[in-house]
């Protein structure tokens, strides 16, 4: 299973308070655009909150890391790292810290 | 016996006050949405325990909110959790996408930028919310950038009404201070063919046929600050008001200008009088006397908090046609108040005597329940009152 960690105002919209996200991704190989779709399939309610609605654009304050890396501005068909797909590391999606 | 639910949207989460139709004891509720701007909650005259909430976030765009309940719990239509994949709704309640189809939108795609070039049209959030008088399902919503959506489910799905945007002044509209936002909606009682709305800064929108076709209603409006102060559209109009048995006579707030229409707003005159500044962003009307307006100044455009640190709401009785603004003092604070009133954080109830709310950037959310003769606190210590209404129940 893949582990995903959400931004604390996600985990409360997508009710999945404190914890991590699992999900299982269809596919030999894990992408973001994968784990995404999976995650917005999985809690549509998220849907427009990480992607863009129409472009599927990443939202400006959000970034993607992995395995101390961040992965942000890797393509979103690019293979994520093995311990991601293997569900030893999660996936985060992390706001930036920004605002009042 | 009857109460009163006032309905109000922080930068911070959302709040219900609740009292008796002595209105002199509250309870509070909330924070809902904790930690996300809620710009603005309003019921349904068709069935009041229907709410709807617009729940933003810079983080993370834009999220529609129904409770069934009053408030007591909330949902997230068309969206949500489930634990089967293939069957999950479409989760589309969120989503707002400009029309621009050549039937409706006429492929508009930009309006003006502040350099003076074109710029696309990009959906930011949902400022204001109206519910229909009839029918609980149907709500239409005014986003930033510019534009109007209607969704008869409840919210579930969103459909923008294209032909205001595609009117054919779409490309001279221009963001204000706060963003290019349709701010004001307003249905008239009367005639469900008739809408109007307002557009900072764009100006004041009439449709006579359900919000297909549209066309500026701004004649009279004198701006000082746009290239050519009369122009057909431009203006920083900041609110709208209008009494439910003369919704042919409308008031304005405009950025600067106190306005009233006669005529459905073919034409405006300005009304400010006597007020110490016609800077302002709210506006409204008494519920049982129509000709009862009130307003609160603010200094200026570069300094958005009341003249002399005095928090006054001002009340006209002649619709602000008899000079005759009278400054309410009554238990609002008359030395060192520096905090602003933003356009839909006032409102007024319909019980006798005609409660009036409204709430600052610093918090609080003030009620008379005698027409503004005096006023006391609800709440002091909220986060910045983006939007405040109320209902009126049984």
């Amino acid at each position: 299973m893949i582990r995903v960690v959400l931004p604390a105002h996600l985990q409360t919209l997508a009710r999945v308070p404190g914890g991590e996200v699992t999900l299982d991704v269809p596919g030999e190989v894990l992408t973001r655009a994968a784990l995404l779709d999976a995650l917005e399939a999985s809690y549509p309610i998220l849907r427009g909150t990480i992607r863009d609605h129409v472009t599927a654009q990443r939202r400006p304050f959000l970034r993607f890391f992995a395995c101390a890396r961040d992965l942000t501005h890797e393509p979103a068909d690019a293979p994520l790292p093995d311990a991601v797909a293997s569900g030893e590391e999660p996936f985060l999606v992390v706001g930036a810290i920004a605002g009042g | 016996m009857s109460h009163v639910r006032v309905l109000v949207g922080t930068r911070k989460g959302a709040f219900i006050l609740t009292a008796d139709a002595k209105r002199s004891r509250w309870d509070v509720s909330g924070p809902h949405f904790a930690g996300w701007e809620i710009y603005h909650v309003k019921g349904s005259p068709a069935d009041p325990n229907r709410l709807y909430a617009s729940q933003t976030s810079g983080w993370f765009g834009q999220v529609m909110q129904r409770s069934s309940d009053g408030g007591k719990t909330w949902e997230t239509p068309g969206g949500g959790v489930t634990m089967e994949p293939g069957q999950m709704p479409k989760g589309e309640s969120n989503k707002f996408v400009y029309d621009v189809s050549p039937p409706t939108g006429k492929p508009l795609t930009t309006h003006q930028w502040y350099d003076g070039t074109q710029h696309p049209w990009e959906f930011k959030r949902v400022w204001h919310l109206e519910p229909s008088l009839t029918d609980p399902d149907t709500v239409y919503a005014g986003v930033e950038d510019a534009g109007l959506f209607r969704s008869s489910d409840g919210g579930t799905t969103w459909q923008e009404l294209a032909g205001l945007r595609g009117h054919g002044t779409g490309p001279q509209w221009q963001p204000g201070a706060g963003g290019m936002c349709l701010h004001t909606i307003l249905l008239d009682p009367s005639n469900p063919k008739r809408i109007y709305v307002a557009i900072s800064a764009a100006g004041a929108f009439r449709s006579d046929d359900g919000g297909t076709t549209w066309r500026p209603i701004n004649r009279g409006l004198h701006s000082q600050y746009i290239p050519e102060a009369t122009a057909e559209v431009g203006h920083c109009v900041h609110r709208l008001a209008l009494h439910p048995s003369r919704p042919n006579v409308l008031f304005m707030q405009k950025h600067w200008d106190v306005m009233r229409s006669d005529d459905g707003g073919d034409s405006w005159r300005e009304v400010s009088g006597n007020l110490p500044s016609d800077f302002g962003f709210v506006i409204d009307v008494h519920a049982h006397e129509p000709e009862t307006v009130y307003v609160v100044p603010i200094k200026s455009d570069a300094e958005h908090y009341p003249p002399e640190g005095k928090l006054r709401v001002y009340r006209s009785r002649s619709g602000g046609l008899g000079n005759d603004w009278e400054a309410l003092t009554k238990g609002l604070p008359q030395r060192d108040c520096y905090v602003n009133v933003l356009r839909d954080a006032m409102c007024v109830d319909t019980l006798e005597p005609c409660g009036v709310y409204f709430g600052t950037t610093g918090g609080q959310v003030y009620a008379s329940a005698d027409a503004g003769d005096s006023w006391a606190p609800i709440v002091r210590d909220l986060p910045a009152v983006l939007s405040v209404e109320v209902q009126s129940l049984p």
